[in-house]
C-alpha cells in the first residue's frame, strides 16, 4: 500500500477526531457488511488487514477454511455525514483476501476488480452512470398494505414537498461524500423517486451504489420514513429499476463513438451491445436477483421485456440515447433491465464480461427494433429473432446455470453459492399458497 | 506574499490611538473589528495576516474572541495579545489561544519588533506547510483542508489533486499532465479520471466555491482566476 495514502488516512482520523472507523464490504447478495474498529487499531488494519470468520457471512467461506482477511482500500476513506458530530465516524471499503495475499473468490468487489483489470489490459476503462429509482413509504405496520409517502407523479413539485426535502438532503449527503448527482426528480408512481448519478469507473460506482442505498435509507429513517429499493413494491404501478448508462474509454477517447456512423456508434459499441444482447438472459438472475424483480419486467411499465435494442425506444432492453450536441464523450448505451436491489459489483462484472465477449469475438449486432414491442405479439417477435427476458427467477436461474460465460465471470465459488441460494429462495416462494389462488379457485373448484 | 500588503485585524473597534499610530507608522495595513462576525465579514481574500487583541479593558471578551477565531480556522491566524501588568497571571494555560503578547502600555518599538517576528515566522510556516487561496486553506503537514473555515473531507486523491491545483493557481493543465503529476503513471483510470475527481471536488467545495476549479474548454482545468483577467 502507498505509505502516503496510509498516512493521509491516519492523520485525518486524528485531526478530525474520528472515534469509529467502519470497515465495509459486501456479501454475495449485495448486502453491506461492516466491522467497526477504534482509531488505535487502524494503523495495523491498514498494513496487515483484519482477520474475521468468513463463514459468518452469506456466500463466503465454508466452515473448514473460514478465516479471511479484510484489507482496507485507503482511497475510499470518507467521513460519514450522518454520524453524531460529537463522535465522528468514517468508512473504508475493504477487499477480502486469503492469508497468502491472493484475492478471496467469495468477495464481489474482487470479482469486479478482476473484470476492470481485464478491460484495462485491453486498454479500456468501463464507465457507468446509473439512474436509481426507489420508493418512500409511511413507516411500515406489519400485515398492513404499505402506504406511499406522497401521492405525487412524474416530475411533480408539490407545495408540501416532504419527499422533495428528503431527496434534497440525500443528494447533499451524497455530494459531500464525493458521489456527484446529475439530477433527481419525483418519478411516475406515488412515493417514487429517482436519483441519477454522474458516471465514474465501474468499481467506484459499485462502491457509490452501496453508499447510496445506505444513505437513502439512513436519511429516510431519521425522518420517520421507510425507503425501499424493492423492485416492484406496488402492483399496478411502475417498479424501481436501475438503468445503467455505459461507455468504454480508450484513454481520452470514447471507444463507443464513431463520427462516420449514422448513430455515431463505433464497431466496439456495436459488438459490445451484441455481446450484451446475446448473453442478456444468462446474466439476468444477477442483474434481477429477487423473486419480486420479475414482477417489474412486465409490459407497459417502462421496464424492458424483450431482448432488443433501439435508438430511442424505451420498450427495448438497450437504448442508445441521443448524445447532447452530438458530443463524442456523451455517446453511450443504456441497459434497462437491472434493478437497484442487485449486487452492483456482480451486476457490473457480468455486464462488462458479456459486452467484452461481444467485442473480443466480434459479435454481429442484430437489427434495431424501433417499434413499440409491447404492441406486437410474442410469436411475431420470436420470428423476428426477438426473445423475451426470463419471466421468473426460476427461468433466469435455469438459463444462468447453463452459462459458461457467467460461470467463468463470477468464478466457481460465487456461481455455485448464488445458484444454490437463489434456488432456495425460489422454492420458498413456490410452496406458498397465495391470496390470488384462493380468490380464484377456492369457490369455483 | 509580502506581509506588509496583507491586512491585520485589530480588536476592539475602535483601536486605541497609540496602537493605531504605531501600526500606521510601521506601515502595516490594518482594520479595527469589534466582533468575530465583523472580523469574518471584513476578512480579506487570503485571510488576515494576523490579529492584535487589546485585552486591557475586556480580558474575558479577548479570550472568547480568540477562542472562536481559533476554532473556526484550521490554519490559525497569528495572534498577539496586549495585556496590562496585573493581567499577566491570566496568560497561564492559555498558550493555545495566542502566539505572542506585549505589556500595555507598550513601547512602540517593542510592539513593532514583536509583530515583525510574529508575521515573518508565520510567513515561513506558510510557505512550507500551508497553501492558501482565497478562503481555501490546505495544511500540507496535517493533510487537512478547509474552505471559509469549514473542514473539507476528501479522499487522498481528491486532496492531492486540489493541492496540486492550489499550488499552481491561474495555470491551465491538461488532463494528461494532471494525471501524470497527481496520480503518477501507474494509474490506469484514463484521463477521464481527472474529470470524475474534479466533479467530486466541486461537489465537496460546495456550490459557492465550485467555480474555483474552472474548465477550460478542450484544454483542461485551471484553478482560480487566470492571471490575465483579474
Amino acid at each position: 500500500m502507498n505509505e502516503q495514502q496510509k498516512a493521509y488516512v491516519l492523520r485525518s482520523v486524528e485531526e478530525r477526531g474520528v472515534r469509529l472507523i467502519r470497515l465495509w464490504f459486501t456479501d454475495v447478495l449485495g448486502n453491506l457488511k461492516s466491522m467497526a474498529i477504534s482509531p488505535p487499531e487502524l494503523d495495523n488494519a491498514l498494513s496487515d488487514g483484519l482477520t474475521f470468520d468468513g463463514s459468518s457471512i452469506d456466500g463466503f467461506s465454508r466452515v473448514q477454511e473460514s478465516d479471511v482477511l479484510a484489507i482496507p482500500d485507503p482511497d475510499t476513506f470518507e467521513l460519514l455525514p450522518w454520524a453524531d458530530p460529537g463522535a465522528p465516524e468514517a468508512r473504508i471499503f475493504c477487499d477480502i483476501h486469503h492469508f497468502d495475499g491472493t484475492a478471496f473468490e467469495g468477495d464481489p468487489r474482487q470479482v469486479l476488480r478482476r473484470h476492470v483489470k481485464a478491460a484495462h489490459d485491453a486498454g479500456l476503462t468501463f464507465y457507468v452512470s446509473p439512474d436509481v429509482e426507489y420508493f418512500y413509504f409511511e413507516p411500515l405496520t406489519p400485515g398492513a398494505e404499505p402506504v406511499p409517502f406522497d401521492d405525487g407523479g412524474f416530475f411533480d413539485h408539490t407545495t408540501n414537498d416532504v419527499t422533495g426535502e428528503l431527496r434534497k438532503k440525500t443528494i447533499r449527503t451524497l455530494e459531500t461524500m464525493g458521489i456527484p448527482v446529475e439530477f433527481s426528480f419525483h418519478e411516475d408512481a406515488p412515493g417514487q423517486q429517482e436519483i441519477d448519478l454522474r458516471h465514474t469507473d465501474a468499481l467506484t460506482m459499485a462502491d457509490s451504489m452501496m453508499t447510496l442505498r445506505l444513505a437513502v435509507r439512513e436519511i429516510a429513517a431519521r425522518n420517520g420514513v421507510h425507503a425501499t429499493f424493492m423492485p416492484k413494491p406496488l402492483e399496478g404501478l411502475q417498479g424501481s429499476g436501475m438503468h445503467l448508462h455505459m461507455s468504454l474509454f480508450r484513454g481520452d477517447e470514447n471507444a463507443f463513438y464513431d463520427e462516420n456512423d449514422g448513430y455515431n456508434l463505433s464497431d466496439t459499441a456495436k459488438s459490445f451491445m451484441a455481446g450484451l444482447l446475446h448473453h442478456a438472459a444468462e446474466i439476468t438472475a444477477v442483474t434481477n436477483q429477487t423473486v419480486n424483480s420479475y414482477k417489474r419486467l412486465v409490459p407497459n411499465f417502462e421496464a424492458p421485456v424483450h431482448i432488443s435494442w433501439a435508438r430511442d425506444n424505451r420498450s427495448g432492453l438497450i437504448r442508445v440515447p441521443i448524445a447532447k450536441r452530438g458530443n463524442p464523450l456523451a455517446t453511450r448505451i443504456e441497459y434497462r433491465s437491472a434493478d437497484p436491489a442487485c449486487n452492483p459489483y456482480l451486476a457490473f462484472s457480468l455486464i462488462l464480461a458479456a459486452g467484452m465477449r461481444g467485442v473480443e469475438e466480434g459479435y454481429e449486432l442484430p437489427e434495431e427494433a424501433d417499434a413499440n414491442l409491447f404492441e406486437i405479439d410474442d410469436d411475431v417477435l420470436a420470428k423476428l429473432g426477438i426473445n423475451q427476458l426470463p419471466q421468473s427467477l426460476n427461468d433466469a436461474l435455469i438459463i444462468m446455470e447453463r452459462s459458461e460465460l457467467v460461470q467463468g465471470a463470477l468464478g466457481e465459488h460465487i456461481f455455485e453459492w448464488f445458484v444454490r441460494n437463489k434456488r432456495h429462495e425460489w422454492r420458498a416462494y413456490k410452496t406458498q399458497v397465495t391470496p390470488f389462488e384462493r380468490d380464484r379457485y377456492l369457490r369455483s373448484l | 506574499m509580502s506581509d506588509s500588503t496583507r491586512q491585520i485585524a485589530v480588536v476592539p473597534d475602535p483601536a486605541s490611538p497609540e496602537l493605531a499610530r504605531t501600526l500606521d507608522l510601521a506601515g502595516y495595513s490594518w482594520k479595527a473589528v469589534g466582533t468575530t462576525e465583523a472580523a469574518a465579514e471584513a476578512e480579506p481574500v487570503g485571510g488576515w495576516a494576523g490579529v492584535i487583541v487589546n485585552a486591557t479593558d475586556d480580558l474575558d471578551g479577548a479570550w472568547s474572541f480568540l477562542r472562536t477565531v481559533r476554532k473556526q480556522n484550521t490554519v490559525p491566524t497569528p495572534a498577539l495579545i496586549l495585556v496590562a501588568g496585573n493581567q499577566l497571571a491570566e496568560l497561564e494555560h492559555r498558550d493555545d489561544l495566542f502566539d505572542d503578547f506585549c505589556l500595555s502600555p507598550f513601547h512602540p518599538t517593542e510592539l513593532e519588533a514583536r509583530l515583525r517576528h510574529l508575521l515573518s515566522a508565520e510567513a515561513e510556516v506558510q510557505s512550507a506547510d500551508v497553501v492558501e487561496y482565497g478562503s481555501l486553506a490546505l495544511n500540507l503537514e496535517t493533510y487537512q483542508a478547509s474552505i471559509s473555515g469549514r473542514s473539507l473531507d476528501m479522499t487522498y486523491m481528491e486532496y492531492e489533486l486540489l493541492k496540486f491545483l492550489a499550488q499552481n493557481p491561474g495555470k491551465v493543465f491538461t488532463r494528461e499532465i494532471l494525471l501524470s503529476r497527481v496520480w503518477g503513471y501507474e494509474y490506469y483510470g484514463g484521463a477521464r479520471t481527472v474529470d470524475v475527481h474534479v466533479r467530486r471536488l466541486r461537489a465537496k467545495l460546495g456550490e459557492e466555491h465550485a467555480n474555483l476549479i474552472q474548465t477550460v474548454r478542450s484544454v483542461g482545468y485551471r484553478f482560480g482566476q487566470s492571471r490575465w483577467d483579474s
